[in-house]
């Protein structure tokens, strides 16, 4: 870490406008850092030509006056957004050789912004899974350590690679997507902050469709102001994702001072699971008392459903999931492999192709789709959905935000929890319910485990009400001052 | 809702997969395992409950019927793991 690499996008914002370093200087340096990061297994593919030639032109335009609200910001893309002519993988096998001819409209957004491109970053395959432990191109490591421990520990996921990254200090920002927590539980795991917006306020097009009724994008960054600042250049109406939404984005940024003085904060009963660790409940009730010093008023809730938020997503996931995966048949594009007849082909493509945990989901998704069956799991879980986003609405009605831990539990070990995917579907339990809703959530570190690894507080909002998630994140991440860096940092 | 050996080869049909059959029986134990869990809906009163369609509340936009993209076959047949004239090349379907 140095002083361009260990700082902020709203600082490096600075050194570029006051002419103290050059878009050229601030991306070398995370060239470079991004090569030193190379352990970690965090990318996928690097792209060092062009983040410089990004870079000059970004320069070029600074040089006429002409700049954008992210202009010469070295960035890492999940492996998951469509990159015109740079290999774009989803952690799959099966499109392991796939080179998009086409930008998706996020990626497109931020280069618009003069974003500069480091790279593709790894992620769990087709971003089913809460570890990096499931990409084709192997596990990814964080660059934190558990105490007296040498093992490497998993940066959650499934946008683990961008977590990793960011954390690491080898980009000032990453693109992640959250289906079920795959922001914030990494940004809980490696203590950034990871932010997803309500579903519809960025476009999904050109981002490889995992479930599509709860994809979202979003930032992973190093401050609460970094978080406004890169979610205001991705967001945006787009007409070719019908599900995007036609409304202003707001100036995330200039919401940020306003404190919360009054603002009444939600505390759901029901997130206080059995089990649940008492340095997890500890945090918490921490975050509660810093929201009343500050002038918050602390309300009880109740959300009756959240116990069964996981399995309803644990059915609508997969059953989206089995759909979207159709398309990978080694017809137009993706692996093909050689067989006798046609369905033989299809299937050997994508026994080949897909991992465990995607072929797993794959078969779950078909079976609660299949005949006989879809009533009993697909439409019941939709049906509970339903109730799931009633107890938000209603609850909303007396708060303005609600406050939970963001993941049950510290970083754990690679390799653990692998063989239990009811274990490792737990790890989202707190993120879910928002996920299932359509609402928007953000992750902010707030403290460290015993064993010395980052934990996160999150905060939920009303939907497209993302300024008073941040205006709230904002005033938590002042209080909680968290400034612990990770040992694997260069 | 327990998942047998040869329910799990006809879901690996339908999702077309190949599941080898020394495969078969771990993985009936597994999903076996993930529904038997996600049955716990079952306590959840639904009736009356309609099930969700929108995440959010907005209509559905309308666009014009209007060819809006193409003469990009190049692009189209890029990734392509076989083609030839401009065709994708698949396997013999109809003898």
């Amino acid at each position: 870490m140095n002083d361009l690499t260990g700082i902020t996008i709203a600082e490096a914002r600075d050194k570029l406008a006051s002419g103290t370093v050059s878009s050229r200087e601030l991306t070398e340096a995370h060239v470079a850092a991004v090569g030193a990061a190379r352990p970690l297994n965090a990318f996928i593919t690097e792209t060092p030509d062009q983040a410089l030639a990004m870079a000059d032109a970004s320069d070029a335009r600074r040089a006429k006056g002409d700049v954008g609200a992210m202009d010469g910001i070295p960035i890492a893309i999940k492996d998951l957004y469509c990159t015109e002519g740079v290999l774009t993988t989803a952690g799959s096998a099966i499109l392991g050789n796939f080179v998009p001819p086409y930008e998706s409209t996020v990626t497109a957004n931020l280069w618009k912004a003069g974003a500069v491109m480091l790279g593709k970053t790894s992620m769990d395959e087709f971003a089913m899974g809460s570890s990096n432990m499931f990409s084709f191109k192997g596990p990814v490591a964080s660059p934190w350590r558990r105490a007296g421990d040498k093992r490497d520990l998993v940066p959650g996921g499934s946008s683990g690679g961008s977590a990793a990254t960011v954390a690491a200090r080898a980009a000032l920002g990453a693109t992640g997507t959250d289906t079920g927590g795959s922001i914030r539980q990494p940004a809980s795991f490696t203590g950034i902050v990871g932010m997803k917006p309500t579903y519809g306020r960025c476009s999904r097009w050109g981002i490889i469709a995992f479930a599509s009724s709860l994809d979202q994008a979003g930032p992973l960054v190093r401050s609460v102001r970094d978080a406004a600042i890169m979610l205001g250049a991705m967001a945006g109406h787009d007409p070719k994702d019908s599900t995007s939404v036609d409304i202003p984005v707001p100036d995330y940024e200039a919401v940020l001072g306003g404190g919360v003085k009054g603002l009444r904060v939600g505390i759901p009963a029901e997130y206080r699971i059995d089990g649940m660790p008492g340095e997890i409940e500890l945090l918490w009730d921490q975050g509660i008392a810093w929201m009343k010093d500050q002038g918050a008023e602390i309300v009880d809730i109740s959300l009756p459903h959240t116990k069964y938020a996981l399995p309803a997503y644990y059915i609508v996931a997969p059953a989206e999931a089995s759909s979207n995966l159709a398309r990978y048949d080694g017809m137009r594009y993706g692996l093909r492999v050689d067989a006798s007849d046609l369905d033989d082909m299809y299937e050997r493509t994508r026994a080949e192709g897909f991992g465990a945990e995607v072929q797993r989901r794959v078969l779950i998704g078909t079976y609660v789709l299949s005949a006989g069956y879809y009533d009993a799991y697909y439409i019941k879980a939709q049906k509970v959905r339903t109730l799931i986003a009633g107890d938000f609405k209603s609850a909303f009605e007396g708060i303005d935000v609600v406050l939970t831990p963001t993941a049950p539990s510290d970083a754990f070990a690679v390799g653990d929890k692998a063989d239990d995917p009811i274990a490792m579907y737990l790890n989202d339990v707190f993120t879910v319910p928002a996920s299932l809703a359509g609402l928007p959530a953000i992750s902010v570190p707030a403290g460290l485990s015993a064993d010395g690894l980052p934990l996160g507080l999150h905060l939920i909002g009303k939907p497209f009400d993302e300024a008073t998630v941040l205006r709230a994140a904002a005033a938590l991440e002042d209080t909680a001052g968290f400034s612990a860096l990770p040992q694997g940092v260069v | 809702m327990s998942i047998d050996k040869a329910t799990v080869a006809k879901i690996a049909r339908l999702a077309r997969i190949h599941v080898p059959e020394e495969n078969q029986e771990a993985l009936a134990g597994e999903l076996s395992n993930i529904l038997g869990w996600v049955e716990q809906l079952a306590e959840v009163n639904t009736d009356d409950v309609a099930p969700m369609t929108s995440v959010v509340e907005v209509d559905l936009p309308r666009r014009e019927d209007a060819v809006t993209d193409g003469d990009c076959q190049d692009k189209v047949l890029a990734n392509a793991p076989s083609r030839d004239g401009g065709f994708f090349v698949v396997p013999r379907v109809i003898e």
